[in-house]
Order: C-alpha cells, then sequence, then structure tokens
C-alpha cells in the first residue's frame, strides 16, 4: 500500500473543503401532503383504475343522454320493450335486435318495423334506456354527493364544535350524539321519507338527517387530538382567534380523514337512495335514478333481463369504484392504518 | 363496569323514547287514511271506526295511550289484518325473517373467517386477491342486485331451487345466501386486518423460535386472538341484514317483517309500521348493547370510556 502511494504524483491530489451549510441541505423538492399522497395512491393499481372508471361513468352520466336523439322520458308506446341494438356489433350476435316474442327468437326490430336504434333497448312504455340509464346515473350520483357533502358539513361544525370547545358544550352535544347514534338509519331514513313527498330533496334530507353524526365524531376525536399540540399554542400566543385556529390549523389536519370517510359516505348513500326506490319509496316515474331503473327491470325479469342488466352493472361498478378509492385513499393518505 | 352499564341502559332507552315519539309524529303527519276505502264510507260509518280505534281523540291522548301501551309491548292493532294484534303478527312472521337471519349470520361468518385467514396466511398470493376480490364485490354489490341475480340463475334459468315463497327449508337458501353476502364481505375483510397484525406479533415469533408447526401458530396462537375483536362487527353486521332482509324477502316473496313492513309502507297500516320500527330499533340497540359489554368482558385490555374500572 504505502510503496503504490510514493510513486502517485502529489499534484493529482486535491484537498476539498466541505461547506458544513450543506450538510443539511435537501435535494429533493419538498412535497405538499397532498402530492405525497398522489405519489402513493399511484402505485395502489385498483384505485387508479376504479378512478378512471369513476370518472368515464360521471362523464357519461352528463353526456350520455346527449348522445343519443331520445330523450329519457319520452314514451313511445309502439317502440315498447325493444331488445339493445348496437349498430356494428350486429354481426358478433350480440346487441343485435333480437329477442324473445313467446318462445321464438325474433328481430323485433324488423318486426315491428322500428327504424332508429335504442343501444340498451327500450322500457315497457318505450322510453329509452340508454339515456334513462345514464339520467338515472346523474341523479343518484347528485342525491349521493349532495348528501355527502351536507353530512360533511354538519358533521366537521358539530364535531369541531364539540371537541374545540370542549367541557359543558361538549358534553351537552355528545349526550345528544349518544342518543342520536342509537336510531337506526334504515328506520329514519324510512320514516322520513313517509312524511315527505318521495323526491331528490326528500330523499338527501332522509340521507343526512342522521348521516353526519359519524362524521361529526370522527372529527371531534381529531380535533381533541390536535388542539392540545404545540403548533395550536404557538398560533393562540400569536392571538390568532378561535375561528382562525380552527379553520387554519385544525381543519388541514383533519382534511385527510374527512376525504377518506366522504369517499365512503357516497357508496353509502347511493346504496340507500337504491335501495329506497326498490322498495318503492324513492323518486316517481317518469324521473329515473339508478333504484328505479333497477325496480323497473326486476319487474320484466324473466323476458327482458337487459332492463336490469345496464343499471345493475353501473350501480355496482360505482360501489365498487367508490370503495376502492376510499381503500386506496386510506392508505394514502393515512399510512398508520395502513396493514 | 356497572356504572357504564347502567349509562349505555339509560342511554337506550332515551333513543328509544325518542323513536317511539317520532314515530308517532310522524304517523299523525302522514297523508293518506289508513282504512282502504275512506271515501266510500259516510261521514258517521267514519265516526263510528275512528272512535272505535280512539282516532278521534286529542293528539296528546293518543299519543299517551300509544307510549303507555308499548311500554307494555302492546304494539296496537292493524288496520290492514281485520283487527289482528301487531304483536302477535310481528311474532308470527319473525320465525321466517329469524331463519334466514340465522343462517345468512352464521354461513356468512364462517366462509368470511375461512377466507379472511386464507388470505392472511397467504398473503400476496392469489389466494389473497382472490378473497379480497369477493370481499370488495360483498360490500360493494347491494344486496337486491345479487337476490336478483341468484334468482335469475339459480330458479329462473337453471330451476334448481324454488324461485320464491315459503315452501320449507329449500326455499330459504337463495335468500340466505343473498343476505350473507355482507356479513361475508365484512367478517373476511376483518380477519384479514387482525390475523395480519396478530401474524407479526412478538408471541407468534417466540411460538416460531419455540418449534411450532405452521398449522399450531395459525390456530392455536394466531386465530383465537384476532377472533376476539370479530364481535364488534356484530352490529353492523345486524344493521346490514336488516336492510337486506327488506328487500331480499321482497324479492324472494318470503313472509317476514321486512316483507310486511314494506307492505304496510304501501297500505298506510299506522300500527304495523309502529310496531315493525319499534321492533327493528329494539333488535338493533340491544344487539349494539350487547356487543360492546360483551368486548369490554371478553378482552379487559378494553377499558370502557365512563367506566372507571
Amino acid at each position: 500500500m504505502t510503496t503504490n502511494m510514493k510513486k502517485l504524483p502529489k499534484d493529482s491530489f486535491e484537498r476539498i473543503t466541505i461547506d458544513s451549510s450543506h450538510a443539511e441541505k435537501i435535494s429533493k423538492p419538498s412535497l405538499s401532503f397532498w402530492q405525497d399522497a398522489w405519489l402513493r395512491i399511484r402505485k395502489n393499481k385498483a384505485a387508479i383504475v376504479s378512478m378512471f372508471i369513476l370518472v368515464f361513468i360521471v362523464f357519461m352520466a352528463f353526456v350520455g343522454p346527449y348522445m343519443v336523439e331520445h330523450d329519457p322520458e319520452d314514451v313511445k308506446v309502439a317502440h315498447a320493450s325493444l331488445p339493445p341494438k348496437i349498430p356494428g356489433l350486429e354481426k358478433l350476435g350480440i346487441f343485435d335486435g333480437e329477442g324473445k316474442l313467446g318462445s321464438k327468437t325474433v328481430n323485433l326490430y324488423e318486426l315491428k318495423k322500428v327504424e332508429v336504434n335504442y343501444w340498451f333497448g327500450t322500457d315497457s312504455l318505450g322510453r329509452d334506456l340508454f339515456s334513462r340509464l345514464w339520467k338515472g346515473t346523474q341523479i343518484s350520483l347528485l342525491i349521493a354527493f349532495v348528501a355527502a357533502v351536507i353530512d360533511v358539513v354538519i358533521g366537521v361544525i358539530y364535531g369541531g364544535i364539540s371537541g374545540y370547545y370542549g367541557g359543558r358544550v361538549d358534553d351537552i352535544m355528545q349526550r345528544i350524539v349518544e342518543v342520536l347514534i342509537g336510531i337506526p338509519t334504515l328506520v329514519i331514513v324510512i320514516l322520513m321519507i313517509m312524511i315527505m313527498k318521495p323526491g331528490i330533496w326528500s330523499i338527501i334530507i332522509a340521507l343526512s338527517i342522521t348521516g353526519w353524526i359519524g362524521m361529526s365524531r370522527i372529527v371531534r376525536g381529531q380535533v381533541l387530538k390536535y388542539k392540545n399540540q404545540e403548533f395550536v399554542l404557538a398560533a393562540k400566543t400569536l392571538g390568532a382567534s378561535d375561528t382562525r385556529i380552527i379553520v387554519k390549523h385544525l381543519l388541514p389536519n383533519i382534511m385527510a380523514i374527512i376525504v377518506i370517510n366522504m369517499m365512503f359516505t357516497i357508496p353509502t348513500a347511493i346504496f340507500f337512495e337504491a335501495f329506497l326506490s326498490f322498495i318503492g319509496m324513492g323518486l316517481q316515474a317518469p324521473k329515473a335514478s339508478l333504484g328505479t331503473l333497477i325496480n323497473d327491470g326486476y319487474k320484466f325479469l324473466e323476458y327482458q333481463p337487459h332492463i336490469l342488466f345496464f343499471p345493475a352493472v353501473i350501480i355496482s361498478l360505482l360501489m365498487i369504484a367508490f370503495n376502492l378509492i376510499g381503500d386506496g385513499l386510506r392508505d394514502a393518505l393515512d399510512p398508520k392504518m395502513k396493514d | 363496569m356497572a356504572k357504564y352499564i347502567t349509562k349505555r341502559v339509560i342511554y337506550m332507552f332515551l333513543s328509544l323514547f325518542l323513536i317511539a315519539s317520532f314515530t308517532f309524529v310522524l304517523m299523525k303527519l302522514l297523508p293518506g287514511s289508513p282504512l282502504a276505502s275512506a271515501s266510500k264510507l259516510s261521514v258517521e260509518q267514519r265516526e263510528v271506526v275512528y272512535e272505535k280505534y280512539g282516532l278521534n281523540d286529542p293528539i296528546p291522548v293518543q299519543y299517551v295511550r300509544y307510549m303507555g301501551n308499548l311500554a307494555k309491548g302492546d304494539f296496537g292493532v292493524s288496520f290492514q289484518y281485520k283487527n289482528a294484534d301487531v304483536t302477535t303478527l310481528i311474532v308470527k312472521k319473525l320465525k321466517y325473517s329469524a331463519i334466514l337471519g340465522a343462517q345468512a349470520l352464521i354461513f356468512g361468518t364462517l366462509i368470511g373467517i375461512i377466507l379472511g385467514m386464507i388470505a392472511a396466511l397467504k398473503q400476496n398470493t392469489v389466494w389473497d386477491y382472490g378473497s379480497t376480490i369477493i370481499a370488495i364485490l360483498g360490500i360493494s354489490i347491494p344486496s337486491f342486485v345479487f337476490a336478483v341475480l341468484l334468482q335469475y340463475v339459480f330458479a329462473v334459468w337453471l330451476e334448481v331451487l324454488p324461485v320464491g315463497l315459503w315452501e320449507g327449508w329449500k326455499s330459504s337458501i337463495l335468500p340466505s345466501i343473498a343476505l350473507a353476502m355482507g356479513p361475508i364481505a365484512i367478517a373476511a375483510r376483518f380477519i384479514r386486518t387482525e390475523m395480519i397484525e396478530v401474524l407479526s406479533s412478538d408471541y407468534i415469533l417466540l411460538a416460531k423460535a419455540k418449534g411450532a408447526n405452521w398449522f399450531e401458530i395459525a390456530f392455536k396462537h394466531a386465530f383465537r386472538n384476532a377472533l376476539i375483536p370479530l364481535i364488534t362487527v356484530l352490529g353492523p353486521v345486524a344493521a346490514g341484514l336488516l336492510t337486506g332482509s327488506l328487500v331480499v324477502e321482497q324479492i324472494f316473496a318470503i313472509p317476514g317483517i321486512g316483507q310486511q313492513f314494506v307492505k304496510s309502507i304501501s297500505s298506510n297500516d299506522f300500527a304495523v309500521i309502529m310496531g315493525t320500527t319499534m321492533f327493528f330499533s329494539v333488535f338493533l340497540i340491544v344487539i349494539i348493547l350487547i356487543v360492546d359489554i360483551l368486548y369490554g368482558v371478553i378482552d379487559p385490555r378494553i377499558r370502557l370510556s365512563g367506566g372507571s374500572k
């Protein structure tokens, strides 16, 4: 070793001084909480696929009804109960407009001399099921989304106040919650629908009347966890008002949990809307939602299974997508909860 | 513990009182008359009928009477079924719903536990993904979609099982499976998470170090500890079964409480609606109470809030 060293000329070495100020340098760009979450959720294939499916369904819910020339509420008795017919797919032997007439399989479009195509067929009143499906999806999504937003707003305000102010206020507010939480959602939703006329808003109100309780408890728990931490004390010392502390300091910290919970509230709302419609307490015809479409389809299941097929697939896809995105978000936003 | 239970029981009664009052008010606000052909009756006839059922008394009097009867377990008489006693009616229908519910619960939990265990023991393999997919489908697909699918495939298409109605045990198979999807999914997910957590704990490592075989570790050590917290999901599972029974009984025409409830809604049968609502509420609230108390008893590590030891 030492002999080799001697052979090397002195000037091939150079003294480098280390600038100690660079020791703590962060070479990677700093990521915000949501950027970080995105990096993590991107690896979750199921969640990403679900996002694409969800975006597609939402897109179709708004564009779908205008893609065909038929109106979703237009009754045309002459075109009643037609099977699906999609031009281009006829050669494959599917969606070719053939359906059962008695025990024979015939092309009902030729039989009834229908010139136009109904991609997903028609129902017993001759309403176009393609536009009805997407219109119904739109309404189901609207109900679920609005109900979820109301739950979040009331839940955050109630839970925030209860947790932040604590003491007597918290005591009274929590006693109320403890009584309310005993009431089963199913019972309250059905009773509420019964006094209000079935419609979009009565379903939304019925769903939100106890829906916020879960959210309020989560928010309260989180607020209790954070409110005694140093950064809140610092903000207080600097003279921040209560509102400012709640909105600027506490809310951003509990945002993740709120978003995760909303992702699970939406499918629950979609389910309850469909459930109500299925037992005949939902929207009234000619309005459509996924639930009413499934209910309609169920009545004609034996001879026209296509009426049930499409809404059943869409509602299942929606529920699966929301649940998978919710799972993905939970893993990505809250690594502690990961298994 | 005693303090905690007392507190919970008081809240339980408060909740029930609130539901009962709420139900009563709603029924009074409800449009429509309970008499099937009210418009055909003369004013005098209607008066007689209203008098008979006490519908002419002032609302507060009706309320006090209703609550008093309720406390005695008397839900009044049905308008729909020729004065049938609501309590008797519920008890009569309960049999079918109870059979379906119990079968779904037992079958669902067992399958769920098996799926969850397979998933946890063979983590990140095809087995794991398979059972996770089943769990996701079970949670996501609404029970009525699943019920209709089962009915179509097994009863209409393959014609191996009855389409509906109650004709012996065979009729209960399809509705029970439809109801069991929820419990399967919930139990499978839960057991998987619990097992994975337990399997990574120190005492499992110790068991491995001592040379315990795979079977012993899985069943003697891990499974038993993973099973305890499963009791906590019993509440949501019961609620899910109840919700499901309303539609599943409707689809398969099972003469149970769920179908009765849906039928009463469309016929404005006040007494039956109120009776069934109260029954559902008592059922769910008591189950949740029992679950919470049981959990505290079984697992002493859980400190129930409010109970000072």
